[in-house]
This record gives C-alpha cells, structure tokens and sequence, in this order.
C-alpha cells in the first residue's frame, strides 16, 4: 500500500520475515515524488482551517464596523478619536484589522497562487503580499493602540 | 514537472452563468477589491493616529471624487463578499451542494448582494450627505 508521496503506509507494522511475500522491489527506489515536492506535506488542513475561522470571525466584525461607521455622526478628529477611544470600539477595530489582514493575505495568496504563473514570480509574489499584509496588520493595531491610549491629541 | 495543469480552469469546466459570476467574479474579484479597502481603513486609522493636522490632509485625500466611487465600489464587494462567504461556510457543513441547489443559491446571492448594496449605498449616501 502506497500513497501519492511514496511513503509506506504500512511503515508502522513488523517487516515481513524472508521469506514472505514482499510488495516487490519498489520500496527500494528513492521517493522520486517526495524530492519533487508532490503529494500531501499534511498540512494541508490549516489553510482552509484559517480561511474558515477568520471568516467566520469576520461576518460580525466587519458588519459592526460598517454599522459603527456609517452611524457616526461625522467624520471629524475629535469624533473619530472619542470614538476609538472608548476600550470596546479598540477592541474590536484590533481584532478586526488583525483577523482581514489574515484573512486577506490567505485568500490573496490563493488568488496568486491560481493565476500567477512561474515558480520565481509567484514566490516573489507570495512573498511580497504576505510582508505586506503583516505591514498594515501592525500600522494598523499601532494606530488604533496610539489612539486609545490618548497619543492622537 | 512544469507542464502541470494551472489554474483557472475557466475554459475546461461549463459553468452557469450564475456560478461562474459568483464563484469567481463575486468571491475572488471583490475580496481583491476588499483587500485594498484594507489599505485604505489602515491608512485612515494611521491618519487619526496622527493627529488634527495630518488627518485634516488626509481627510482631503480621502475625500477625492474618485475615493468616492471607490468606496462605492467596496460596499457593493462588501456585501458580495459576505453573503458569498456565508454560503461558503453553509457548503462547509454540507448543504446546498446539490447542482439545482447551487444554481438557486447563486441567483439568490445575486439577488440579496444587489439589495444589500444598494441598501448601504443608500445609508452611505445618506450619511455622506449629513457630512460633507
């Protein structure tokens, strides 16, 4: 028994004794598909785990947010500042600014991964989107920090 | 190794119309679109982060015209983007997979996304208006 990787599914149990039967010389080859990078690297459950989780988060924080903002009654400084300033608006601006930053650097990564095509550019994409993503994830929680704890004048 | 099948498959499957617009062009297109909503909701909070003087310069740049239309542009992916996640999460547990089930869902997601926009374009209209 085999899978995709090469690998033995049967790694756990006794070998077989001489004499048995063996599953023939196949087992002796390097895993030629493993070097290659094919097959499961079992972690394919986290993506779509995160992408689920973030999302599922998201519905409420996000519909809260277009609420909060369309509700204010303008859009000046002091507004905004007394706005954010109050301990659960921070709270839920944070979680909101971490948890789309996550969610979009996963679904952007797929979106690249999909349409992006040559394994140097779509690294180099990859790999931009994702430093990107963390960039505004901290500009972001560092502003709204800055301006609850009182630092916005 | 490299001549491996790549995505998008657009031109092998025969998508309905439905399916393929909400699959592709409501889910992928607008969470791209909210992805540079994000920009824009950081560089603002940075804005009010720091202080009067620079949120009053920032302010007259997100005031632009063309902002204006951006943001429209973002309620109407907001609001696809949502309700498609949610029918995602409800595939998730298994419903609603069945092909005339997801033809239906499809027209219904069109259908809710449009008036869910124009509902908040409404609001945001609105409230725009109330301050200018």
């Amino acid at each position: 028994m085999r899978n995709s990787s090469g690998t033995n599914l049967n790694a756990g149990q006794p070998r077989p004794r001489r004499g048995e039967a063996q599953e023939g010389p196949s087992h002796l080859r390097s895993p030629l598909a493993k070097v290659l990078g094919q097959g499961s690297a079992k972690e394919g459950v986290q993506h779509w785990w995160a992408q689920r989780l973030t999302s599922v988060a998201l519905v409420p924080l996000t519909v809260w947010f277009v609420v909060c903002l369309l509700s204010l009654p303008s859009y000046d400084h002091a507004m905004i500042v007394a706005w954010m300033g109050q301990l659960w608006t921070a709270v839920f601006l944070i979680l909101l600014v971490l948890t789309a930053a996550w969610h979009s650097q996963l679904g952007v990564r797929v979106v690249v991964e999909d349409y992006v095509h040559g394994s140097g550019t779509k690294t180099l994409m990859l790999t931009l989107v994702t430093f990107f993503h963390v960039v505004v994830a901290v500009a972001g929680v560092l502003a709204i920090l800055e301006v609850a704890f009182g630092g916005a004048g | 190794m490299t001549e491996r099948p790549l995505s998008p498959h657009l031109s092998v499957y025969r998508m309905y119309r439905y399916t393929l617009l909400t699959s592709i062009l409501l889910t992928r297109a607008s969470g791209i679109a909210l992805s540079v909503g994000l920009i824009l909701l950081v560089y603002w909070l940075v804005a009010v982060a720091s202080g009067p003087a620079a949120y009053h310069d920032a302010r007259a740049v997100l005031s632009l015209g063309v902002l204006k239309a951006v943001y429209l542009i973002l309620l109407a992916a907001f609001s696809c983007h949502l309700l498609a996640g949610i029918r995602h999460l409800i595939w998730d547990t298994g419903h609603g997979i069945e092909r005339e089930q997801a033809k239906r869902s499809s027209l219904l997601l069109v259908i809710v996304s449009i008036v869910l926009f124009v509902g908040l374009a409404w609001w945001a209209l609105h409230a725009a208006g109330r301050t200018p």
